[in-house]
């Protein structure tokens, strides 16, 4: 790696000066929870900040906690901690599930649910040094005319990456809020209003701003007589990010639709809600043609690149198999 | 080869060892003298660090240790390189292998994927730290017993991602033995012997 200076911070306060601080002096500055993914990219040398702001030595940052809103969950949280917790077990249905089919034990163990949501893309030209590519400053996605089979079938261009998350998609379907502290103070958003498309900006994934910190998430109680399903599809059975991940939420009476959340991973460059195929959800009665027509809908649109038409159809059968299992 | 160097009282791990040492003695006393007159104004010398190196107390295998460290060393360096425990090995250096997990605090880390600054007031166990005086613990004793190394490149890491489990569920299923080692790779391609030595080392206990 590079040498950087590390700095072990106390408070979220003093990690959004420092960092306000350094983006003032032009230097570059990163933040780190985790450690897993960043010190990957370090070495590979695609990130070279001057200065690491570890925030693990922020006290009272890791936590999960149940209320009547529901439950907060501090960023520095493992994903291990919310996969083992009981009552994240108990009522957020395929949360602690998503949590335990990320990554691999030992990163689970070191990785927490803040960086996982702020990861930088997986995308193998991004991740190499051999390739100046679009994201990094360069002139072209050379997942357009190289090899795409891991890529975007949905919301790609200029930038064909897809969303590594896997907690992402999933607490996207529970309608999760994240808090996000700066020097403007604190604010709280819909997490899926935190990512952020190629087409409005390809050189980030999300819309924090120097000096931004995330802190929090939050995530309501699911509705009562709400059924969940999450499956994520991958090339081997341990430590593999998504082909296609499908989180559902569907909220039904005697088999007809109320209310449904539909949440793809692996498909696009931002964890892809099928709003269309919610809206015709709604009021119909869940049966195979029904799940099959909101498939079809959810894909609707879809380009796939030369090498990842097979996402196509997966996507389809994943959001069809995850509406039969819950009703 | 290792037997003559042996005859002289030096194995040659000892004597690839020194070698490193004198390599890393070398490296800081350059960067040391590059660096003058280059000081950041921050962090302030009372952090007690100075740029891009701090001093940390850490204990390893139940031993205390104060030492300076880089800060782009990674935990598994520090172990290797300047603590001599090289029964942690580096694979791919990229958080993928597993050959060079650790435990922490308890539970199987990646120690490439650690800064070793990160680890100041840490506990951390190594392959090392699982022998007894003489005797190897259960798992180390089961793996020979079941074959588990072939080439043995990656058999530390297996073996402290089982020891990891069984800190937690002494009484495993195959199912959660598989699990839990899922985060190591054996290009060998031995996972059955791995898993069937965690599980008789849960047995013999």
């Amino acid at each position: 790696m590079k040498s950087f200076e590390n700095i072990n911070v106390r408070s979220v306060k003093e990690a959004v000066g420092l960092l306000q601080k350094f983006n003032g002096e032009k230097k570059t500055a990163q933040v780190v929870s985790g450690g897993t993914e960043l010190l990957q990219l370090m070495k590979e040398r695609v990130a070279t900040p001057q200065y690491l702001i570890n925030l693990k030595t922020i006290p009272g940052l890791s936590y999960i906690k149940e209320e009547r809103s529901g439950f907060r969950i501090g960023a520095l949280t493992t994903l291990t901690e919310i996969e083992e917790n009981k009552s994240v077990q108990e009522k957020l249905l395929f949360l602690s599930q998503a949590a335990g089919e990320a990554a691999s034990p030992q990163l689970r163990n070191a990785g927490t649910i803040g960086g996982n949501i702020c990861q930088r893309p997986f995308c193998w030209y991004f991740r190499s040094a051999s390739f100046t590519c679009l994201r990094k400053g360069g002139e072209l996605c050379y997942a357009v005319t190289g090899d795409s089979r891991f890529h975007a079938i949905l919301g790609g261009g200029p930038s064909y990456i897809v969303h590594p998350s896997d907690m992402a998609p999933a607490l996207i379907a529970f309608g999760a809020r994240i808090k996000i502290a700066g020097p403007a103070g604190e604010k709280t958003i819909p997490l899926e209003k935190f990512f952020v498309l190629p087409q409005v900006d390809y050189k980030r994934e999300n819309i924090l701003q120097p000096g931004e910190i995330v802190t929090e998430i939050q995530i309501p109680h699911p509705r009562t007589g709400s059924k969940g399903f999450y499956h994520k599809v991958r090339e081997r059975q341990a430590w593999d990010h998504p082909i296609v991940s499908v989180s559902t939420v569907l909220q039904a009476k005697d088999g007809t639709c109320q209310e449904a959340r539909v949440v793809l991973g692996g498909v696009a460059p931002v964890p892809w809600r099928a709003a269309k195929a919610e809206a015709f959800l709604r009021g119909k009665k869940v049966d195979e043609a029904a799940a099959r027509q909101a498939g079809e809908i959810a894909l609707d649109g879809a380009r796939p690149m030369k090498d990842n038409g097979y996402k196509v159809g997966l996507a389809k059968s994943l959001i069809q198999r995850a509406l039969l299992a819950s009703v | 080869m290792d037997e003559e160097i042996k005859g002289k009282g030096v194995s040659r791990r000892d004597f690839l060892k020194g070698l490193g040492g004198g390599a890393i003695g070398t490296a800081v006393v350059s960067t040391g003298l590059l660096d003058t007159g280059k000081a950041e104004a921050y962090p302030t010398e009372a952090t007690g660090t100075r740029r891009g190196k701090s001093v940390i107390n850490l204990k390893v295998n139940g031993r205390g240790y104060r030492l300076e460290v880089e800060h782009r060393a990674t935990l598994a360096e520090l172990l290797r390189d300047q603590l001599g425990f090289t029964g942690t090995k580096i694979g791919c250096n990229r958080g993928e292998c597993g050959a060079c997990t650790v435990i922490l605090n308890g539970r199987n880390i990646y120690s490439c994927s650690q800064l070793a600054v990160w680890m100041d007031g840490k506990e951390i166990l190594t392959i090392e730290g699982l022998v007894k005086g003489e005797k190897l613990d259960p798992v180390q004793e089961a793996f020979i017993e079941h074959d588990g190394p072939q080439c043995g490149f990656c058999t530390s890491g297996q073996i402290m991602s089982g020891k990891a489990l069984l800190l937690r569920q002494p009484n495993p299923t195959e199912a959660q033995v598989r699990r839990a080692l899922s985060g190591n790779l054996c290009r060998c391609g031995n996972y059955n012997r791995e898993v069937a030595a965690v599980l008789a080392a849960a047995k013999a206990r």
